[in-house]
């Protein structure tokens, strides 16, 4: 552990601190010309690693392709490094990193966390302490609604935007009798809520037959699946992933819950979630996920080698937000020319950037960036789960209704 | 609901019951005789259903046949077994003679360890296991399609029943085992080479816990969560049950299914806090659980905790001296991140004191601390964000709502007394954390409140430590003049024997009512601090690993000595801080950290150097 005593702080007295906490936040630049441009990253690697750990990976492939290519050239063509820590999954252990990050390894910003709980807790901290934040994975609605503020920004398309891709998805079918699933927290509840909304605008008589809550992680699938059968619903509209997704499916496919019913599921598309249904992925869901190997678009085409060569594994939905959260910072640099906050701040609002997944806009009003999903329909190959019929959705066309944004926006 | 529905909904409930009943009654058989708390039991399932994941398909290749199955889930139950017997021979039986609870310490650094373990084994992704072969499929019950494997496990939990009862009631192993869970003592006293008993119970416990992982791998994927999500679920099952009692957990094990089956179809968000609300009720009801018995009051073991209290004496208090100095000077020589981590440090001593106000002078184990910790954020929290109410008065209050909460769940706790007591403080902060959970409106749900900084007089790092640093010196010294108190005294007695206390006219419900509501508010003071030292509440500050961390700061530090938990919480926090940036294996290094200082001072931190010092000195420890 790095214990080196601050000279500045010697002088003691509570300025000393202050001062400290200062130079940390204004992101003073760095000791030499040519040192590196420090970026804190913050994930669950350890927790969650089926998702951080594709994610790091694509991080430091795209870290080393930008340093290899000549760094940041606005700023005298500082290569870029990520400094990784580990949040902890809880929102305290994230906080103390954060300070870490800022105080001992001097980053210029803050980026990642995947658990909405600690996004939240790191973009406030983040807003106290005037610091970019790029929230990269939490899907919460809150990170830029209602908690929205003006330091955080956020990567992935939100709850709301992923469902609103469903119900877009499935409304025209008509199907009035849903049955809901979702797990027992913010996400599943909003994502729930948010369903219920857009699909009472978009099919008149939408009726939910039945709604259930398992506990995050701890599904009794049997019960679960009895009880929505016994609603004997037209369709159902699941939130449920990882873990209790699989026990879901099977217990599902072994009683017949899915036969002739439209299943439409957030989420089930994406490989970190497929891989482990394997045989047992059902034919025919409406999904949002990641199509890696039939994406066509030549630059994801070479990411998809680079990553293969380099990790020896497919990649993950996680793997394609790190490479794009790299080159979205970098892209920011380079416009800012600065690592202070407030010129970042500015560069990264309304600034788009070619991705690999397509063109990529941070929204100036909400801070939410129109990185899309793919959408289509889950399929099964051989022994493993895939994506058929799919379609990649800009996140632009989803995005929070600008009234909306300003009504629940305080700042 | 028509009746078609309700057979097959409350056949599924017999199917989850039966899984239940098969993990919980290892543990509950290993609580009998041993007396451990073992934390990692849950861990033993999750190794179950992994080395299923990887047995099974491999036999299956061989030969694709039923009995194949069955032996490769009985294979896996077995390596688990042996696992529990290393965990026995190499790591418990040293501890035998250490303090009870410090087993469960040392257990707590298995479950890290291993959960870090399964992930560089497995890699992360979760791994569904094969089906059985025959049991794919489906029967027609009353119109109804239900699975055959389902059907499969409720015979499986009945046999294993039955076969338990066999083992239990005619065989000479079993006699000693019942014999034991009545009363140790007698059982060694008798020549009973406890030694064998032990690791052939350990190795019967793990087994079970395995083979519950490796039924349940055809149901629901193998990953790396599955550890904590089962034990606590365990530990209810085994209480209500009564713990020792296998029938019990075959009784509790079918209220739990059948509760779980129905009870979602009529409050389907129940689902966080049922088993916990069910465990609540029966404690109060039935304190010993529906079939347990009444521990014998321990009269012969040497009493836990505080032993003989001294005042400070020179070294003592030079180095009380020398450490307020130190904590003095932090922000002078430290950087601006050691003053940070030296404010969490000082809220995590303040609650590690409070629960070694219970635990060590008092004999009330609490698992659930971090109720209170939590309770006092939430009040601090909600007061200023809600309220818009100042710190510091949001500072002064919120101790009280935490220790007018740990009087209110006091009541009912108090009234117990050993695990079930500390089973009922889990259960009431499992409710605390389920309301705070899903009282949406008022807490914000899983997403917590943001927000809640400190005025900018006290803003900065080092303004917000000395304020830390003035309450928690404060509150630690007015416990520690608790503790040297009468007051203190009383509790000691009450401890060492309830009954003695009782006859020379103490009260000693009373008394412990007292103390822990005077622990609640110290731990809501810290949680209050903790609050605006990092400007969120969530709901892991109630959760059960919170609660968890402040018993392993608790029995590092040593509950024989005052400040014992100071040292721990300095010391795991320390620990925590160093381990996490180096790796993602932190938590297999805090593990073995754990593990490693459960061996060399098994009394913890400072209870070593109290032994160290009588050495020194002559006079006996």
């Amino acid at each position: 552990m790095n214990t080196r005593i601050d000279r500045r702080t010697a002088l003691g007295t509570a300025l000393g601190g202050l001062a400290a906490g200062i130079a940390g936040l204004a992101g003073r630049p760095a000791l030499a010309d040519g040192a590196p441009i420090k970026i804190g990253e913050l994930n669950s690697y350890s927790r969650l690693a089926a998702f951080c750990g594709p994610y790091r990976n694509a991080m430091q492939l795209a870290q080393d392709e930008i340093n290899a290519a000549g760094g940041i050239k606005t700023i005298g063509g500082r290569p870029l490094e990520f400094v990784f820590r580990d949040d902890g999954a809880s929102p305290g252990d994230a906080v103390r990193a954060a300070e870490e990050l800022l105080t001992r390894e001097k980053v210029v910003m803050l980026a990642g966390t995947f658990l909405s709980n600690v996004g939240l807790a790191v973009a406030d901290f983040a807003n106290q302490r005037k610091t970019l934040f790029l929230a990269t994975e939490p899907l919460s609605d809150a990170i830029t609604m209602a908690q929205g503020n003006p330091y955080t920004f956020r990567v992935r398309p939100s709850t709301y935007m992923q469902t609103k891709m469903i119900v877009e998805a499935v409304k025209g079918r008509g199907i009035k009798r849903w049955a809901l699933v979702a797990p027992n927290y913010e996400y599943g509840q909003s994502a729930v809520a948010n369903f219920k909304k857009l699909m009472k605008e978009a099919v008149p008589g939408f009726e939910v037959v039945s709604e259930q809550f398992p506990a995050f992680g701890k599904i009794d699938a049997g019960a679960t699946v009895g009880a929505l059968e016994q609603s004997k619903p037209d369709a159902i509209f699941n939130v449920l992933f990882a873990a209790d997704l699989t026990a879901f499916v099977r217990e599902g496919n072994t009683r017949g819950l899915f036969e002739n019913r439209l299943v439409a599921s957030l989420l089930s598309g994406e490989p970190e979630y497929m891989l482990p249904l394997g045989d047992e992925t059902p034919e025919g869901w409406i999904t949002t996920g990641y199509p890696w190997d039939q994406i066509t678009n030549p630059k994801h085409q070479a990411f998809v080698k680079a990553y293969q060569a380099k990790f020896n594994d497919t990649p993950r939905l996680g793997s394609l937000l790190g490479y794009v959260v790299v080159h979205m910072i970098a892209a920011m640099l380079e416009k800012s020319g600065s690592t202070e906050t407030d010129k970042m701040i500015a560069a990264l609002s309304g600034l788009t950037v070619e991705t690999v997944a397509g063109p990529v806009t941070m929204r100036a009003l909400d801070h939410q960036s129109t990185l899309g999903a793919w959408v289509g329909e889950t399929t099964r190959k051989g022994r493993t789960g895939s994506m058929k019929n799919w379609k990649y959705e800009d996140g632009a066309n989803y995005m929070f209704p600008e009234a909306e944004v300003k009504a629940a926006r305080k700042g | 609901m028509d009746l078609p529905f309700l057979v097959t909904q409350s056949l599924s409930g017999l199917a989850s019951a039966s899984s239940l009943f098969i993990i919980s009654c290892g543990l509950t058989i290993v609580f009998g005789v041993t007396r451990i708390v073992n934390f990692a039991h849950g861990s033993f399932y999750m190794l179950g259903a992994y080395l299923a994941v990887s047995i099974v398909p491999r036999l299956l290749d061989l030969h694709y046949s039923l009995p194949m199955f069955l032996a490769g889930i009985v294979a896996a139950a077995v390596v688990v077994g042996l696992v529990g017997v290393v965990m026995e021979v190499v790591l418990l039986r040293r501890i035998y003679r250490a303090p009870e609870l410090f087993q469960l310490l040392a257990t707590f650094g298995v479950v890290l360890v291993i959960e870090d373990l399964v992930v560089t084994f497995w890699g992360p992704l979760d791994l569904m296991g094969a089906r059985a072969p025959g049991m794919r499929g489906a029967v027609d019950i009353l119109g109804n399609r239900f699975p055959v494997y389902q059907l499969f496990l409720i015979g499986t939990g009945v046999l294993v029943l039955a076969l338990l009862w066999l083992l239990m009631h005619r065989t000479r192993y079993g006699v000693l085992v019942r014999a034991a869970t009545q009363d140790r003592e007698m059982v060694g006293a008798l020549g009973v080479n406890q030694a064998i008993l032990f690791t052939g119970t350990l190795f019967l416990g793990s087994f079970l816990a395995g083979l519950g992982g490796a039924l349940q791998s055809p149901l629901i994927a193998a990953n790396s969560h599955m550890d904590i999500a089962i034990i606590a679920e365990a530990f209810v099952v085994t209480v209500i049950g009564g713990m020792g009692s296998v029938p019990g957990a075959f009784l509790a094990a079918l209220l739990i299914g059948q509760l779980q089956a129905f009870g979602i179809l009529i409050v389907p968000k129940a689902t966080l806090v049922l088993v916990f609300a069910l465990m609540a009720v029966v404690l109060i009801v039935k304190p010993w659980g529906l079939l347990g018995r009444p521990e014998a009051p321990a009269t012969r073991a040497a009493p836990e905790g505080i032993a003989n209290l001294k005042p400070f004496g020179r070294v003592e208090r030079i180095a009380a001296v020398l450490a307020l100095g130190v904590a003095l000077l932090l922000p002078v020589f430290g950087d601006a991140y050691l003053v940070k981590l030296g404010t969490e440090i000082l809220i995590f001593a303040l609650a590690a004191f409070s629960l070694n106000l219970l635990l060590g002078n008092g004999g009330i184990v609490s698992f659930g601390h971090a109720a209170y910790f939590g309770i006092g954020a939430y009040a601090a929290g909600l007061l200023a964000i809600r309220l818009g109410m100042a710190m510091l008065p949001a500072l002064m209050l919120a101790p009280i709502v935490a220790g007018l909460f740990a009087a209110l769940f006091g009541v009912f706790i108090v009234r117990l007394s050993g695990i079930y007591l500390a089973m009922l403080t889990l259960a009431f902060a499992q409710i605390a954390y389920a309301v705070a959970f899903q009282w949406v409106g008022l807490t914000g749900g899983d997403n917590g409140i943001l927000g809640i900084w400190p005025p900018d007089w006290a803003s900065g790092r080092t303004a917000y430590y000395y304020l830390v640093l003035v309450f928690a010196v404060a509150a630690i010294a007015a416990l520690r003049h608790a503790i040297y108190a009468p007051f203190g005294a009383t509790l000691r007695a009450a401890r060492d024997s309830a009954v003695r206390a009782d006859a020379i006219g103490i009260d000693v419900k009373l008394y412990r009512l007292a103390a822990f509501a005077l622990a609640g508010a110290a731990a809501g003071l810290a949680g209050a601090l903790y609050a605006f030292a990092n400007g969120s509440i969530d709901p892991t500050l109630l959760a059960i690993p919170l609660s968890i961390d402040m018993l392993a700061m608790t029995l590092a530090g040593g509950i024989q000595t005052v400040i014992g938990p100071l040292v721990g919480a300095a010391a795991f926090h320390t620990a925590k801080d160093f381990f996490m940036p180096l790796t993602d294996y932190w938590r297999l290094l805090l593990g073995l950290a754990i593990i490693a200082m459960v061996l060399a001072a098994p009394q913890g931190l400072a209870g070593g150097w109290a032994r160290l010092r009588s050495r020194f000195s002559g006079a006996p420890a």
